[in-house]
């Protein structure tokens, strides 16, 4: 099938099979490798882009029904200029091996940009296995202060 | 996963002229299409269909089509149904699922989603290894020799509470059934899970009226305390009238084949002092028929104490 994506602000042509995913599409087809494939089976959180400005789990989502602006990782930063969420990943140390970094990154955006009560509750849908989490939370805590 | 023909009808009519697995926000069916459970050789992506809104003018009417957190936000629906959404799956997966989808899931049964092992319901006769196998998660009512396995949703046992009903569309036109009579207890053809027929799509869900559901709730045991399927839960609506129950609702989740309405424990608590005491002798009665597997006999008091904490917490703060 042949498709036409809104990647990071860019229009993406691009032909695959049906059952192709979105994180597959975005990996292997257009090198857009910040999603990243952990379990593949929409329980880990790691492939978590925006479509429409909205987290959803990338593996799960099959690219052909996608007719929304993706926005992934790489879409976040202006320039050399981090996003405020990106920044306080790195000032709080949120991380460890990274695999799922670009996932948490994409759901906390949301949970600063929702304001959400429960941090903790909101990113219990990306799983650590270094188990960063305290560290992550106060990310989350940072970039909303930041405004 | 098995190459399939994807399309993506426009009109209701199209879409139900047609055969193929309907996708909406493909959580379970994407899922399932990976592990070879489910291999439909053509699939109809219905998200361009108009099955969308939520009204909650009259009672609540949601489109199939809507999301599960877009309903969950919404100041008009009744805190049981917007809870159990809020303590369903991840905030990704409620932006992706459809109500409609939600009600169409299938179940977490380890050994349903695994091809390798046998099943009833995926592979009818086959036999289930759950009875005597890993049943921890498993139902205790409405269960049958040939499956165990519980409803997952945590929006149908809220919906169910509440009385809700699903239009179903066809190209014959609508039918309107209770969400207590569409889902199917697994007798001998686990197979058979609900009573939507060939040619028809859930349109719409329906939540009859009820003033006094604003004092409503979901609440969910779970292993974890987030992004968990439950071991137990309990939808429950109290009218409180001068420190007497008027009028209740109760269904039971994580507990059963189907969502399981609880109208014993209704009948009980109906013109009795909402007190600590009522709820406990009414919620007595909710595992009654209960057929514990080896390995949750836990579930039967567990349910019983979860629907007690739902009743207190509907009249926590009330002047009893």
């Amino acid at each position: 099938m042949d498709l036409s994506l809104e990647i990071n602000g860019r229009t993406e042509e691009l032909s695959v099979d049906p059952g192709v995913t979105l994180l597959d599409a975005l990996r292997e087809k257009l090198g857009v490798t910040g999603p990243k494939k952990g379990c593949d089976r929409g329980q880990c959180g790691a492939c978590t882009v925006h479509v429409d400005g909205r987290p959803v789990l990338s593996c799960l989502t099959l690219a052909a029904t996608v007719q929304e602006p993706v926005t992934t990782v790489e879409g976040l930063a202006d320039g050399e200029s981090l996003h405020p969420v990106q920044r306080a990943f790195l000032d709080q140390d949120a991380l460890q091996c990274g695999f799922c970094t670009s996932g948490q990154v994409m759901s906390a955006v949301a949970a600063v940009e929702q304001d959400v009560d429960d941090v903790r509750e909101f990113m219990s849908g990306n799983i650590c296995r270094c188990s960063a989490y305290p560290n992550i939370v106060a990310a989350v805590e940072q970039a909303r202060q930041a405004g | 996963m098995r190459s399939f023909e994807l399309t993506a009808p426009t009109t209701i009519d199209d879409a139900l002229g047609s055969t193929g697995t309907f996708l909406a926000g493909g959580t379970t069916l994407v899922d399932l299409m990976k592990l070879d459970v489910l291999t439909p050789q053509r699939v109809q992506n219905i998200n361009g269909l108009p099955l969308r809104g939520i009204d909650t003018s009259d009672g609540l009417r949601i489109g199939a089509l809507e999301r599960m957190s877009d309903v969950a936000a919404n100041p008009g629906v009744y805190p049981a149904i917007s809870r159990a959404l809020l303590q369903s799956a991840s905030q990704q997966l409620r932006n992706m699922a459809s109500i409609g989808g939600n009600l169409m899931q299938r179940t977490r049964c380890g050994y349903f989603r695994d091809v390798d092992k046998p099943c009833n319901r995926r592979d009818p006769g086959s036999g289930c290894p759950a009875i005597e196998g890993a049943n921890r998660m498993h139902a205790i009512l409405g269960t049958s020799d040939a499956c165990a396995a519980t409803h997952a949703s945590d929006l149908a046992v809220a919906l169910v509470a509440l009385d809700a009903e699903v239009k179903l569309v066809s190209t014959d036109g609508e039918r309107t059934v209770k969400l207590a009579d569409f889902y199917m207890q697994p007798g001998q053809t686990p197979e058979a899970e609900h009573d939507l027929r060939e040619g028809e799509l859930i349109g719409e869900v329906v939540v009859p009226k009820l003033d006094w559901a604003t004092n409503s709730t979901y609440v969910k045991v779970r292993d974890r305390q987030s992004y968990e399927f439950a071991l137990t839960s309990a939808a429950v609506a109290l009218d409180v009238r001068g420190g007497v129950i008027a009028d209740a609702r109760v269904a039971a989740g994580g507990v059963a084949t189907v969502p399981w309405k609880l109208g014993v424990v209704e009948d009980v608590l109906r013109g009795k002092p909402a007190t600590q005491e009522t709820f406990e002798a009414a919620a007595a009665l909710a595992a009654e028929g209960a057929k514990p597997l080896s390995g949750n006999t836990f579930k039967v008091s567990l349910l019983k104490r979860t629907i007690v904490r739902a009743l207190l917490e509907t009249t926590e703060g009330m002047q009893l």
